[in-house]
């Protein structure tokens, strides 16, 4: 199985000397999922980051999808981010568009026609559930829909790589279990997933790799900060 | 290419879309572009009616060429005609001696004095009117050909008070064109500034867009067209503003020109000249967009 993320002794030093990321090694192998942990500042969403080229390492090597990313140029990035379907803990929604707007976007952006659209947007919305809900705007939905339709809008392009940035932290426990339920059933189509969280209950019940960061590097998966008990 | 120009009508509708719901906002904006625009496209339209007046007193202007004595009335005839098909002349009129020394007896009321002459003192005369449509360059230039004819002793134009009309008006033209690329620069501020506050009122959308992969020119594209919707209607204010001067001023000027028993007319926008000036608003507002949003939109990124 070949890797569709590949990081080989990252460091990212931000302007001021703060190391968010050093020599960090891993890969995620095609079609797997997994998830990455770690306290807030352990430097979860630069590695995030950096799998989108929102930054750009300091130092080592970074290579999604068998294209390594210190060959994109600027001009590069938005194509290859086109590759890459991104949810956000915020939603990233634009609230003055319809569900159904917010989800052609990726499609729109791409050039696609407006049939090819329909039927795509129709069919991600389908697969969220949300499927009755594409014309109403996204504030009038509740926080777990807004997410579903955010996840619409990154699968609707059915991109082989799909990266989440703490999804279910603004979501109730049992809101949280459904979007993992839903993530789970991108990754049995054979969809690579990496997701950034701190619900540690939340992924303890799933049987995948846990990638563990602390001060900006790798950590021992043992080492989760355990969960509290109820 | 269909589809490419379909996005592009969707965009631009968009764009139109964003407008029409901030109408305030919007109306102001196209109304600060509409007066930016009407103070140039009215001094130019009230320059070309001044120049049209003066080509209209140019009517009004003969030259006169004073024959030699030794040329006969039929001589004189001829060479009236000659000058009849030249270009340039409107018409040439030949006077003999005796019609001369009729006139100024009839209009200087030496009547009786001139009587005791026994030579009549007049030399023939062909009165030329020079075409209005010429420059003075060009009523120059004829001159000069007149002047050179050999039946010709002297040929006389009054042109000096034109000279001094078409220097003044050459001065103010120059002086309007300062003022309307000023009043340029002022629209393309106006478009920017207005596009700036834009781009940063939707700085999370275009974040947003951004990591959808979207393109700079796919982000900038809505911008443009914003700008390019601003210079349209702030053209058609301009257009509206001027009309309903050139509308409120005809009156007068007709009332004016009827005293002068000319035949002049305020002249409003011409078809050509509506277009241009929509084309001129239209540039502007697209170029202060184009301007403002390769200054600003590289520094809207994802954090």
């Amino acid at each position: 199985m070949s890797d569709i993320i590949h990081f080989h002794r990252v460091s990212k030093r931000y302007p001021g000397g703060n190391d968010a990321l050093s020599e960090v090694s891993f890969t995620l192998g095609s079609g797997e999922m997994a998830f990455l942990t770690g306290h807030s500042g352990a430097g979860k969403s630069t590695l995030l980051k950096l799998t989108a080229l929102i930054e750009r390492p300091t130092r080592g090597q970074v290579v999604i999808n068998g294209q390594n990313t210190a060959k994109v140029k600027r001009w590069g990035v938005p194509k290859f981010r086109r590759q890459i379907g991104m949810i956000f803990q915020n939603f990233s929604l634009l609230y003055d568009r319809t569900v159904f707007d917010n989800v052609a976007l990726p499609l729109v952006i791409r050039g696609e026609d407006d049939k090819t659209i329909a039927r795509r947007v129709r069919a991600a919305l389908d697969t969220v559930g949300l499927l009755k809900k594409e014309k109403q705007h996204p504030i009038v939905l509740s926080g777990g829909e807004q997410q579903r339709v955010g996840i619409a809008r990154a699968i609707v392009t059915k991109p082989p790589l799909i990266l989440a940035d703490e999804p279910t932290g603004n979501l109730d426990p049992a809101l949280s279990a459904e979007i993992m339920d839903l993530f789970q059933r991108f990754n049995d189509v054979g969809v690579s997933l990496l997701i950034a969280t701190h619900d540690i209950p939340l992924i303890e019940r799933m049987p995948h790799r846990v990638i563990n960061l602390a001060g900006g590097r790798l950590a021992d998966p043992a080492d989760l900060p355990k969960a509290e008990p109820a | 290419m269909g589809k490419y120009l379909q996005r592009h009508l969707q965009t631009a509708l968009f764009s139109l879309g964003k407008l029409y719901r901030r109408p305030v906002a919007t109306v102001l904006t196209a109304t600060v572009i509409g007066i930016t625009l009407a103070l140039p496209a009215g001094l130019h339209l009230m320059m070309q009616n001044v120049n049209s007046v003066g080509y209209s007193w140019e009517g009004t202007l003969k030259a006169s060429l004073f024959l030699n004595k030794s040329v006969d009335e039929a001589a004189g005839q001829a060479l009236a005609r000659r000058l009849q098909s030249e270009d340039g002349v409107a018409n040439a009129q030949y006077i003999s001696r005796a019609q001369a020394l009729e006139e100024f007896k009839a209009l200087s009321g030496f009547g009786q004095a001139l009587d005791l002459l026994n030579d009549n003192p007049l030399p023939a005369v062909i009165v030329v009117q020079p075409r209005t449509t010429q420059t003075p360059e060009q009523i120059d230039s004829m001159m000069r050909k007149l002047s050179a004819i050999p039946e010709v002793e002297q040929a006389k134009l009054d042109q000096q008070w034109l000279d001094r009309l078409f220097a003044i008006l050459s001065i103010v033209q120059r002086g309007v064109l300062i003022i309307a690329l000023l009043l340029a620069v002022a629209v393309v501020l106006t478009v920017g500034n207005t596009i700036r506050l834009d781009i940063e009122n939707r700085r999370d959308e275009i974040v947003i867009m951004k990591l959808v992969g979207a393109s700079d020119a796919f982000v900038r594209r809505p911008f443009l067209y914003t700008g390019f919707w601003y210079g349209l209607l702030g053209a058609f204010v301009a257009f509206v503003f001027v009309t309903a001067a050139v509308i409120l001023l005809a009156g007068p000027a007709a009332k004016l020109s009827g005293l002068y028993q000319s035949s002049f007319v305020l002249q409003g926008l011409g078809f050509s000249q509506t277009l241009l000036l929509f084309a001129v608003g239209v540039g502007l507002g697209w170029f202060g967009a184009f301007w403002t949003v390769a200054r600003h939109l590289g520094s809207v990124v994802p954090r």
